[in-house]
């Protein structure tokens, strides 16, 4: 075929940098199509002060959701002025500023029956790992409840350090923040009542009101699905709530048959109510990772180090302590993979 | 005795003159009998039986005063029957002001703040945790206690089919329901499981959204029965002030008319007749305005201040409502105005106590004690700072520090709250006396004044047929 000479006749002088070029400007031609109203929005971000727009955008055209993990920087300890600003720090400030989660039960929430009504979960678990071996404290963490809808904004404005907060690693955010290699795995995944006759993400879901969370990523792939075939027309997915924890009150309370959210959320969903369960398996697969602000490159290679150490020692512990109990007691499913370190600046 | 000189009336016995509207039929002669003794004419029928006989009666001069006598009493007695039917209505209307529609007015002003009490006594014992004190508790079952018993008799109250009994009917559902999810956020919350906050917002929606705004509408309700009230009880009785002029005018006639045809100026009973008038006339139009303007003053001192008042008590539970709650939502709901993101509950907080400061504003205008709407704008100025420290806490993830400046004992936003819902408390209840004193002062300027003129009338048309009978008494 004409293609595949050419393609051999390319590889000739010069393959990978070409291909990536081909790629670029397909997708390119594919987004920007249908997207041109979207063009004033460019020189607005542009003037909002990123200083390495060609970067961005060069990572923005190669990106891939599913590929979107890998696009981390290598680990290494070698601190640098974002590590020398944290630690330089005094006093009762001497603390490394996490944005968290307070309402997602195992991963950070507050235990109203501890003293002081303590954050507690995987996800902090995960902070005080870092906070130990930045500021070689485990408690120099000042937490700070951040909205879903405030994450990228809340590092993009210095608000935080960091945002460890059930965050899924994708192209859309890796255009304003960066993030570390993922610490989890996890995908969508459908939470019923035990004696629903729901048996996944499939035709059971027919006449079924399934409730998400508002500009979730569940509902906008709960949308894009049954326009295209893939989810029984007939499934009523207008319930929408502010928080995905109020999809199970209202499962509870009757008015919705089913709860699309996050595998690793759904879990912490069932754990609050033993007579819902997980149905079927995760059918996206999405990673979890730890943001950081687009230029911190030094705290970047440095969490991505930590989390060398932590996937060794301490992961599958933290897992058994939080989220065993609703997900498993094999952790194989949600191990994130072998980290790949394919960011170049 | 005998007919003046100057009588314009023709001699008694002459023909057409006497009887100057009745053409065509022959003068009837003979004095006193209309009807000749031994011809009796075909039966005609009662109402030309009776014309013929006043036609004729109307050609002699007692005959004359027969007509006038029977003309005043009756003028005389209607004055009085209009005055104590026009009056009756008003006194009833405020009697309704003072003892239905003012109390109930108050009464769901008062569903509506025990609701959002309730409502914020809920949050406040959520956000205590596992060791919720007993005084939020209490104070959250009384105000639920006190919702549903004001919403039993609102319904008691209530006319079968109106709009009022459809939202009390709402109201009644949705408690149940409101007080379930409580129970449930409470019991998830002892449990540590952060759902149970989730109920709490859902709850508060409820409330939010469906149980305040059907607890409006029936104080809008309520407030629009208490308008008609004094709409009825206020405009001038101009039919019984009318005739009552027209009984003293007939009454001043006939005395005229006497004085002209017997030089006598006194006729005992047409002057009794007339001061029984006259003193009737005065009693209404003095009593009721009077009257008037006791319910004016109620109105302009008692019901616009305790609106006012009202609407800022609720405005200051709600702001307290959205403070706990901010802290229970722990930034799960944002708000999004003009490109800006705001936590829901703090953005709210900023427009309750923003509406607060306006009403308090004005309250302070309308009152004539302006000492608790000071101290409530006081303890509210020391209230948005503290907030602001509060939040300052919350948004450095200081939740512990945040929640001891909201709910804590000492130096709380707590305190503030309880400052100025004490001050509006005593500040409608001033506010209720001076309703309460004016409007009692009006209905009492009404007390008696339907009977009374009724009485005055009775008497002053028995003075009229006394006077008359007297004059007629002459020509036996």
């Amino acid at each position: 075929m004409d293609v595949s000479r050419a393609r051999s006749a390319l590889r000739g002088w010069g393959g990978v940098a070409t291909m990536a070029v081909l790629c670029a400007l397909a997708l390119a031609f594919v987004l920007l199509l249908p997207c041109t109203q979207r063009a004033p929005e460019k020189p607005e971000r542009e003037r909002a002060g990123r200083t390495v727009a060609t970067g961005v955008q060069a990572r923005a055209d190669g990106c891939v959701d599913s590929e979107a993990h890998e696009r981390t920087l290598a680990p290494s300890d070698a601190d640098g002025p974002t590590i020398d600003a944290i630690r330089a720090r005094t006093g009762a400030k001497r603390k490394l500023i996490v944005g968290v989660d307070q309402n997602s039960y195992r991963w950070g929430y507050r235990n109203p029956n501890t003293e002081g009504a303590q954050l507690e979960g995987f996800d902090i678990e995960l902070v005080r790992r870092i906070a130990e071996d930045i500021l070689g404290d485990r408690e120099a963490v000042q937490f700070k409840a951040i909205p879903t809808s405030q994450r990228t904004r809340a590092i993009e404005k210095g608000r935080v350090d960091m945002v460890v907060r059930t965050m899924t690693i994708n192209c859309d955010r890796l255009r304003e923040v960066a993030f570390s290699a993922p610490y989890f795995k996890t995908g969508q995944q459908v939470l019923a009542p035990k004696s629903s006759p729901i048996t996944g993400y499939d035709d059971s879901l027919a006449h079924k009101k399934v409730c998400t969370a508002a500009t979730s990523t569940a509902h906008t792939k709960l949308a894009a699905d049954r326009k295209e075939g893939r989810l029984p027309a007939s499934t009523d997915i207008s319930t929408t709530v502010p928080n995905q924890l109020d999809c199970l009150v209202r499962l509870q309370l009757g008015e919705v048959d089913a709860v699309v959210t996050d595998g690793a959320l759904a879990a912490s969903q069932a754990a609050q109510d033993p007579t819902v369960e997980l149905k079927g398996k995760a059918f996206t697969t999405e990673y979890y990772g730890v943001a950081m602000k687009d230029d911190a490159d030094d705290l970047v290679r440095r969490v991505n180090r930590i989390l060398v150490d932590y996937r060794a020692h301490g992961w599958q512990k933290s897992y058994d302590d939080w989220l065993a109990a609703t997900l498993g007691k094999d952790s194989s499913a949600s191990k994130p993979p072998a980290p790949q370190y394919l960011r170049g600046s | 005795m005998t007919h003046p000189p100057k009588s314009s009336a023709a001699p008694p016995p002459a023909g057409s003159a006497g009887a100057p509207g009745v053409p065509g039929i022959p003068a009837q002669p003979g004095p006193p009998a209309a009807v000749p003794p031994g011809l009796p004419p075909a039966r005609r029928t009662a109402f030309a039986e009776g014309a013929e006989r006043l036609r004729a009666a109307a050609t002699t001069e007692p005959g004359r005063l027969r007509i006038i006598g029977a003309v005043l009493a009756l003028v005389v007695v209607a004055f009085g029957a209009v005055t104590a039917w026009q009056t009756g209505a008003r006194s009833a209307a405020a009697h309704d002001v003072l003892h239905r529609s003012q109390p109930l007015s108050s009464g769901a002003a008062g569903i509506y703040r025990s609701l959002a009490d309730a409502n914020t006594a809920a949050s406040s014992v959520f956000l205590a945790g596992g060791q919720e004190d007993a005084k939020s508790r209490e104070l959250y079952e009384k105000d639920i206690e006190s919702a549903a018993s004001g919403l039993v008799n609102a319904a008691a109250n209530a006319e079968p089919g109106s709009a009022a009994e459809t939202t009390i009917a709402e109201l009644n559902r949705l408690l149940p329901e409101y007080k379930g999810l409580i129970e449930r956020a409470r019991t998830y919350n002892r449990q540590g499981y952060p759902v149970g906050g989730a109920y709490l917002r859902y709850a508060n929606e409820k409330m939010q959204k469906e149980m305040l705004p059907a607890a409006e509408v029936l104080y809008t309700t309520e407030n629009r029965r208490l308008d008609a009230d004094y709409g009825h009880a206020r405009p001038y009785p101009w039919a019984a002030i009318a005739l009552g002029v027209l009984a003293l005018a007939a009454l001043g006639w006939a005395q005229h008319r006497m004085y002209r045809r017997t030089n006598r100026v006194l006729n005992h009973g047409l002057v009794a007749a007339t001061a029984a008038t006259t003193v009737a006339l005065l009693w209404l139009v003095v009593g009721h305005a009077v009257a008037r303007s006791g319910l004016d003053g109620s109105y302009e001192h008692g019901i616009r201040s305790l609106n006012v008042l009202h609407d800022a008590r609720i405005a200051s539970l709600k702001a307290r409502g959205n403070e706990n709650l901010s802290l229970v939502a722990r930034g799960a709901e944002t708000v999004t105005v003009r490109d800006r993101s705001y936590d829901a509950y703090y953005y709210a907080f900023d427009q309750d106590i923003a509406a607060l400061g306006r009403h308090l504003t004005e309250a302070a205008r309308l009152a004539d004690d302006p000492g608790p709407v000071k101290a409530a704008e006081d303890d509210m100025a020391v209230w948005k700072q503290r907030h602001a420290a509060a939040r300052t806490e919350d948004e450095n993830g200081n939740y512990q520090q945040a929640l001891d400046k909201v709910i804590g004992a000492k130096g709380a936003t707590a305190e503030c709250f309880d400052g100025v819902d004490g001050s509006l408390a005593r500040a409608i209840d001033h506010e209720q006396d001076e309703f309460k004193q004016a409007a009692e002062a009006g209905l009492g300027a009404m007390t008696w004044l339907p009977e009374g003129t009724g009485v005055l009338a009775v008497l002053g048309a028995a003075g009229a047929v006394a006077g008359i009978g007297r004059r007629l008494s002459e020509y036996r």
